[in-house]
């Protein structure tokens, strides 16, 4: 029957695809994860009234930050091109989409870290201070963890920004639900093909907001 | 024994630099609860952060049993923090934690061993009270509760001093005198110094031994608690008075005892200290042929004994009045002799 209603889907190559579509949205998150702990902390411990207030270096941090979420995805990919090849050793493929991928999304997600660790209790930083506590204990055992649930819904908004950008990938070649939507859905004029994709790509986005928000929950206990 | 010697803060802004600590001398006893009080910006608050450097010192000294707490180095600072305990208003606890957790994080950055480390959270547990609740997060806890917490995980290192910011205003009267009651409690079991600073008169009079009055960032008036609240010199002491005892206004005039008074004396006692513990009227009725009559009183007790005045009118042979007015004075209560009826 499904082949009646989908006559041009090759479920095989479809299954392909949404892993391609998982492999390229999980990889990257974990990339984005770090790079952008990295760079909100950096933002945050930087700015005014912290540890390491130091203006000039805010500055250029938030300068970087500010000049790669401006660029539209699409031409990062593209400018992305001879650092991709460079690393990765060829343009084609679910791992060629990846350093466009955090590079592109590590901005996004940093800005959502810079504003979740804002939103620590000031209170309580002063508390561990008082406390004896060094900056890295403070980094990681305060505002890191007090601040998880928002990190937790900071990630899951990146990676269903994620999911989009690695469709934009795929219609560069990267492979995943994008390539295959493009290429065989709407290329070849086959609407079946093009449908199924959009409600994997649909049914993915779920999955992740679901997960997410399950997590954000279970940590929060404010 | 902690010294402060010629402390002062000064914060810079754009246009103009504000004096928040202005040379301040104080030296506080080991074992004694020193409380400080003051209107909101008469710089307490910025002072007992200046204990501990969470504000850095523009100029003077801070020393706490022969440690030059503002000579330290920043890692030096960090240990001595250690031995140097601090409770909030607001509680300030890691929301992310459990009771368990929130008492273990100071014994976590002094690098305690694991097992050790759950021996002195029990014990501490026990001794703010909380046994029940060690695995409640903060949100699940009431706010005397809550300060039970900030209260155990200041005492986790065994601290030398315990700093108070503000620690019961923002409590209800109720669970403010729990936790005042504690808070003597630990300062009689360990002999813990502890340092408070508040804006609640009633606070001070019921916990402190000494007190330091703050105005516009210098100390005004210091010293007993009784002392200086039953002689007040300054204006913000009186008001400060005025909180606990009532206006004077409000409190009845001489004049009106006189009108009822129809035979004998009108005397104003003065109480200070220990005297009103005695039982000064009882004894008076007995030794002497007089008749006692208590028309209007007001006293109240602090850690060092009570103070406050009583009216009474006094009846009797004129010679038996004068004998229990000597009597009354020998044993060091002040008496004045309003008037005849």
């Amino acid at each position: 029957m499904l082949n009646t209603l989908f006559p041009n889907v090759k479920w095989f190559d479809l299954v392909i695809a949404t892993g391609e579509t998982f492999y390229m949205t999980l990889i990257a998150l974990v990339g984005t994860l770090i790079l952008g702990i990295a760079l909100g902390l950096l933002l945050y411990l930087t700015s005014k009234g912290n540890v390491w207030q130091n203006k000039g270096l805010n500055f250029i941090v938030a300068t970087v930050v500010n000049v790669f979420r401006a660029i539209p995805f699409v031409i990062l990919i593209l400018l992305l091109f001879p650092f991709t090849d460079f690393l990765i050793g060829t343009l084609r493929g679910p791992n060629a989409a990846l350093p466009a991928l955090i590079i592109g999304s590590a901005p996004f997600y940093g800005r959502l870290v810079e504003i979740a660790l804002r939103e620590v209790d000031k209170g309580v930083i002063e508390a561990a201070k008082a406390m004896g506590a060094k900056t890295s204990t403070i980094i990681f055992k305060v505002l890191l963890k007090e601040s998880t649930p928002a990190l937790v819904s900071g990630l899951t908004v990146t990676a269903i920004a994620l999911i989009g950008y690695t469709a934009v990938a795929g219609i560069i070649g990267a492979g995943g639900l994008g390539d295959y939507a493009y290429y065989y859905g709407f290329q070849r004029q086959a609407s079946d093909v093009l449908f199924m994709c959009t409600v994997l790509i649909v049914i993915i986005v779920f999955v992740f907001q679901i997960i997410g928000d399950t997590i954000t929950n279970k940590l929060d206990k404010r | 024994m902690i010294t402060i010697n010629q402390l002062s803060k000064v914060f810079q802004t754009n246009n103009a630099s504000i004096t928040a600590v202005d040379k301040l001398d104080l030296s506080i006893n080991n074992g004694e609860i020193f409380g400080v009080i003051g209107y909101s910006g008469a710089g307490k608050s910025t002072f007992i952060r200046l204990i501990n450097r969470l504000e850095e010192p523009s100029s003077g000294e801070v020393t706490i049993d022969d440690q030059t707490i503002t000579a330290l180095s920043k890692k030096q600072l960090r240990l001595s923090r250690q031995e140097i305990g601090m409770i909030f208003q607001h509680f300030n606890l890691l929301w992310s934690r459990t009771v368990r957790q929130n008492i273990s994080f100071p014994l976590e950055i002094a690098g305690v061993a694991k097992a050790e480390r759950e021996e002195r959270v029990d014990e501490l547990i026990r001794l703010v009270g909380l046994s029940g609740r060690e695995d409640a997060y903060p949100s699940q806890l009431s706010g005397g509760q809550k300060q039970r917490v900030g209260i155990a995980r200041a005492l986790a290192n065994r601290p030398k001093v315990l700093l108070c910011d503000e620690a019961t205003s923002a409590l209800d009267p109720e669970t403010t005198d729990a936790i005042l009651s504690l808070l003597v409690d630990i300062n009689k079991q360990l002999g813990l110094t502890i340092i408070l600073i508040t804006h609640e008169m009633h606070v001070i009079q019921k916990i402190c031994h000494r007190v330091a009055v703050m105005e516009q960032g210098a100390v005004v008036e210091e010293g007993n608690v009784v002392d200086v609240f039953s002689h007040p010199k300054q204006s913000v002491t009186k008001k400060f008075v005025e909180q606990v005892m009532g206006k004077p206004e409000e409190q009845a005039t001489d004049e009106t005892f006189m009108h009822h008074v129809e035979q004998g004396k009108v005397l104003r006692l003065h109480f200070v200290g220990e005297t009103a513990n005695q039982a000064v009227i009882s004894q008076v009725a007995k030794q002497f042929k007089v008749d006692l009559n208590i028309l209007h009183g007001n006293v109240k007790q602090t850690q060092a004994g009570a103070y406050g005045t009583l009216y009474v009118q006094i009846t009797g042979e004129e010679v038996e009045i004068t004998k229990a007015i000597d009597h009354i004075k020998s044993i060091a209560v002040e008496v004045e002799v309003k008037g005849h009826a």
